[in-house]
């Protein structure tokens, strides 16, 4: 185990503000360091981090490391790999938590080799194994047909990217104290050798996927962007969000963006209902922690039915239209 | 443009759950039986955005795998498509490598090789689905890394690489050598023509082990691995469904209509 104990939580921000993944890391952190007996610290970079250290505390957090400079504003993976492998490099965090984000997927192998850390991707838990004194991680592993569960070899740090919704975040609580410590120095001209020349954002506009109470998702069933088209007007009668799985992705029907699975979006809301879709192991990891799951599907031998709540074995362009008819006439 | 490609042999993902199986004393997954392992389907990929590359700006392509069963396999598919050569990575000193040994391992090939422009991986192995192998090789070499691309293009010596993000995509220029990890987004892999085929079967894989790379075997194997594993196990998610039935479609979907308006929120 390294030295120290602390347990260094790697911020990121969504328009300014800290992002839900990070108050999730922040939440899980402190649950951890009361078991491991450690504290919290927070890296935030950017120039927003001066406005931000205080809620990281109340998040938290027992020090925040404030990388205030105009060079972090927007994310650049190889100055991000430059910061958290230098400050990594100084304060040899037990553990180092970061969101199983674009950021994570970038810089979490990066600093490993680096710094010769032992490394975790896409955990869904981080524990503390009192006998061994150390963290044991849960990841999904063959697409999602199987679970891993991991123990650090003894003596090295741990960075471990940990998945959406794995944590709970704290309340705010505006009372906790805690020290701000500023890094002014620029990101390192030397570190960056990629040059981004243009960002093509994809986002369906209305509200986020992970953030939807309702979401009705289409596969391969569907046949094409007709299908996607007529689910699109049963989500806006529940007050919902349309997503899909990897086939009508890698046909184009629908924009990444829309992917939920295990190289998407990983959902968990109120009511999940799938249509056209069987169920492979790499989807399921996506939307499992949905709270009621409803399967339409022609196929009574669709996987997805063993993970359902209710189902319905029928063809959806008999079925949709008259629950579309349906939900109409109810309102 | 020189390329090197790293490819693995994985148990085929779109193998249904029911045939997956695992020893759970031993932690390790039982394939089933008389089914051979494939090239993970990202690095079929990094494959093919080889070949497009060079198509376009000519060069050649050298094909890296490392193991001990159906490394031939993948090799040869690999050759099939279009790759030039193949080298096995195969000493008793590599087995049970984490992605930091492998990496190291990797490292350690690519600069027997020698001359190369870029580096093409998977984002991803099919199997134990970390993506940490081709940003270590990358930071093991010290050379730029894009990860999980669905476009590369050379222009004027450099890489244009657009890589997928969670809220989209962004562009990238990089200066080579330099390596690029390949997402699905870059399309469907090849299908190996008749000719590819006769190449691929008369084609000759060297092997090379710890000696033949100079590779430290402190930094390899199990001794090396960073995390190990405790426990594998399959997950159940299986739930109690309800399923909706009535005297014709029309009528469970009514049924269902009122069931759904009683659970959303």
């Amino acid at each position: 185990m390294a030295e120290n104990k602390t347990i260094l939580v790697i911020g990121e921000m969504e328009q300014g503000k800290t992002a839900s993944i990070t108050r999730e890391l922040l939440g899980g952190a402190r649950a951890l360091a009361a078991q491991a007996g450690g504290d919290v610290s927070l890296l935030l970079a950017g120039e927003a981090s001066a406005q931000l250290a205080a809620e990281g505390i109340a998040l938290g957090a027992d020090r925040v490391y404030a990388a205030i400079h105009a060079g972090y504003n927007e994310y650049n993976c190889d100055a991000y790999t430059a910061l958290v492998s230098g400050l990594c490099g100084n304060i040899q965090p037990a553990l180092c938590l970061m969101g199983q984000t674009d950021l994570g997927r970038d810089i979490a192998p990066r600093v490993a080799a680096r710094l010769g850390m032992a490394l975790a991707m896409d955990c869904v838990e981080v524990s503390f194994d009192t006998e061994a004194g150390s963290f044991k991680q849960t990841r999904p592993v063959f697409g999602g047909k199987a679970f891993s569960v991991l123990a650090t070899a003894k003596g090295l740090g741990q960075i471990n990217t940990v998945r959406a919704k794995s944590m709970q975040p704290a309340a705010a609580d505006s009372g906790r104290k805690g020290d701000t410590i500023t890094i002014a120095d620029p990101p390192d001209a030397t570190s960056l050798k990629v040059k981004l020349v243009e960002a093509r954002k994809q986002e369906a506009e209305g509200v986020k996927l992970e953030d939807a109470k309702v979401i009705v998702a289409g596969g391969g069933g569907l046949g094409g962007v007709a299908g996607f088209e007529m689910i699109k007007h049963l989500a806006d009668l529940l007050g919902g969000v349309v997503g899909a799985t990897r086939v009508p992705v890698d046909e184009n029907w629908v924009p990444l963006s829309m992917e939920i699975g295990q190289t998407g979006k990983i959902v968990s809301p109120e009511l999940y209902i799938a249509i056209g879709i069987s169920g492979a192991a790499q989807h399921i990891t996506g939307c499992i922690n949905s709270k009621k799951i409803v399967t339409i599907n022609r196929d009574p031998e669709a996987n997805m039915f063993k993970i359902s709540d209710l189902g319905l074995v029928a063809d959806y362009k008999t079925v949709v239209p008259i629950l579309i008819e349906k939900l109409k006439a109810a309102k | 443009m020189d390329i090197i490609v790293c490819i693995k042999p994985v148990l085929d993902p779109e193998l249904p759950p029911a045939k997956f199986a695992v020893d759970s004393k031993k932690n390790e997954v039982i394939p089933p039986e008389g089914m051979p392992f494939i090239m993970s389907p990202y690095d079929a990929l990094a494959v093919e955005a080889a070949l497009r590359l060079k198509e376009a700006a000519g060069g050649k392509v050298t094909v890296l795998t490392m193991g001990t069963k159906y490394t031939e396999d993948v090799l040869r598919k690999a050759v099939a498509m279009g790759a030039d050569e193949g080298f096995v990575l195969n000493d008793t000193a590599f087995e049970n490598s984490d992605g930091f040994a492998t990496a190291y391992i990797l490292a350690q090939a690519v600069k027997k090789v020698g001359k190369f422009d870029l580096i093409l991986c998977g984002r991803q192995a099919a199997d134990w689905d970390a993506g940490v192998v081709g940003s270590a090789l990358a930071e093991y070499l010290g050379i730029p890394v894009v990860v999980r691309a669905k476009s590369v293009e050379a222009a004027n010596g450099t890489l244009k690489v657009e890589r997928v993000t969670a809220s989209g995509s962004e562009i990238f220029e990089v200066p080579l050598p330099a390596l690029v990890t390949v997402s699905s987004e870059m399309g469907q892999p090849r299908i190996p023509s008749g000719r590819g085929i006769i190449i691929a079967a008369k084609k000759q894989f060297p092997k090379w082990g710890a000696g033949d790379i100079g590779a430290d075997t402190s930094r390899t194997g199990s001794a090396a691995q960073r995390n190990i594993l405790t426990r594998l196990f399959i997950p159940s998610f299986q739930r109690t469904c309800e399923m909706v039935t009535g005297k014709d479609p029309a009528e469970a979907a009514a049924k269902l209509a009122e069931k759904i308006m009683a659970i959303k929120p």
